[in-house]
């Protein structure tokens, strides 16, 4: 058994048990910061599974932006007790989480289902492969892919079907949110001097490591959904702390922003058929400069829209 | 067993770790976290069971989108938990806070 095997039965382990804390742990403010350490370590897996695309994705998006949404929520949610005692530290459990009388049929019946469950997958999973991957296919085709990256070429190309409806989902959850009513209001604090001399030196570092990343996906993991994650980081982080640009943020600009991705991916999708090609065809030795064009304004929709989402609903218009 | 398998089957234990917690817990958040868990475990068995060296580039590329449309469903999810909190006061649903806090109402 060699070290590596070691090293990765310790992240399974470690992996499984971070899982369990965060669910069943009493306190949920706990529960979501063990989430989002959960998020790390399957990181880890995937660069340790030889998948740093997805490693990068997942840091960015699945534990980052998806544990500051899950805080943010937390922090909105309604306190009944909070107005009295302003004083006092945050409880540890504001509401009961656990069923109190969750019925032993329903443990049985869920815990049979599972056993199920494990039984059909792990036999699967044990079975021997019955199909040799697409790998070898990618491979053969990269050449013409447009981008040396193969799973760039997979996600703007080959299966550029995929993506555009991914973007077009991302839109939509926009949409939805918007949809559930204006924002919540939020208290303006003063920021401290620490926080926005922390910004001074961090947001220009995230812009340029957000352009590198999208440049560099092309040829190496990388990509448009990691650089529009760590752009959205900023915005973050530019929210909370209240420093804000001093210009009046209208929100038509915002919406443009938001949804210049998905229309540059479907004009460009629509606008290749004109040479008698099929959708999203791309044509001939002009496959490199297209993902490049798309791969740039979906960046900009993907940092704006993960950015508003932590809004939390509707911003006012400010103009 | 290969590193690639022993992921794989810790995405299986992934999803019946979530989707116990699915249905035990009441907490919506804690709802979404397992929905959250489930689908990581999901993702681990599309790439892990592939195997190989070098992994399989189009389950990468199906995980990636996967991941952004779990951010999606999440944000949405957690403006409903809002709504729904604001309306009610609670953070669960009412078929699951009746037994919950039966007896524990707030003042």
């Amino acid at each position: 058994m060699s070290a590596g095997m070691v090293f990765d039965g310790l992240l399974v382990i470690i992996t499984l048990w971070l899982a369990w804390a965060s669910l069943a742990s009493r306190d949920l403010f706990r529960g979501i910061v063990l989430f989002i350490a959960f998020g790390l370590v399957l990181a880890m897996i995937w660069v340790r599974l030889g998948a740093p695309d997805v490693g990068l994705a997942e840091a960015a998006i699945g534990a980052g932006l998806t544990g500051a949404l899950l805080l943010a929520t937390w922090g909105r949610l309604p306190r009944p007790e909070a107005a009295e005692e302003m004083e006092r530290p945050e409880p540890t459990m504001v509401y009961p989480d656990r069923l109190n009388e969750p019925g032993i049929m329903l443990r049985i019946v869920v815990g049979s289902a599972l056993v199920a469950i494990i039984a059909a997958i792990g036999w699967v999973l044990l079975a021997p492969a019955v199909a040799p991957g697409l790998t070898d296919t990618v491979g053969e085709k990269l050449a013409v892919s447009g981008a040396e990256n193969p799973v760039t070429a997979v996600l703007l190309n080959f299966r550029g079907y995929d993506t555009l409806l991914e973007i077009a989902v991302l839109t939509a959850a926009l949409v939805g949110v918007w949809a559930l009513g204006p924002a919540p209001k939020v208290a303006h604090a003063t920021p401290s001097p620490v926080l926005l001399g922390l910004n001074a030196t961090l947001l220009p570092l995230l812009v340029i490591i957000c352009a590198y990343l999208l440049w560099v996906g092309k040829a190496y993991p990388g990509g448009a959904f990691q650089a529009g994650a760590v752009l959205a980081a900023a915005g973050v982080l530019l929210i909370l702390s209240g420093g804000r640009p001093k210009i009046p943020m209208s929100l038509k600009p915002l919406r443009w922003a938001a949804v210049v991705g998905l229309a540059v991916f479907l004009g460009v999708a629509l606008a290749v058929m004109f040479g008698g090609r099929h959708f999203l065809e791309y044509p001939d030795g002009m496959a490199g400069g297209l993902i490049l064009f798309i791969e740039i304004a979906a960046t900009i929709s993907i940092a704006v829209i993960l950015a508003l989402m932590f809004v939390g609903g509707r911003p006012e218009d400010e103009s | 067993m290969t590193s690639a398998a022993m992921f794989a089957l810790a995405g299986v234990g992934l999803i019946v770790i979530g989707a116990w917690s699915l249905v035990m817990r009441a907490h919506l958040i804690r709802k979404i976290l397992a929905v959250n868990i489930m689908g990581s475990g999901t993702f681990l068995i599309l790439v892990g069971a592939g195997g190989g060296s070098p992994v399989d580039p189009v389950p990468q590329a199906m995980v990636i989108t996967g991941i952004v449309v779990a951010i999606s469903a999440t944000a949405l999810a957690l403006a409903l938990v809002l709504r729904i909190a604001n309306a009610t006061g609670k953070p669960a649903l009412p078929e699951d806070f009746e037994r919950d806090l039966m007896d524990r109402e707030d003042p």
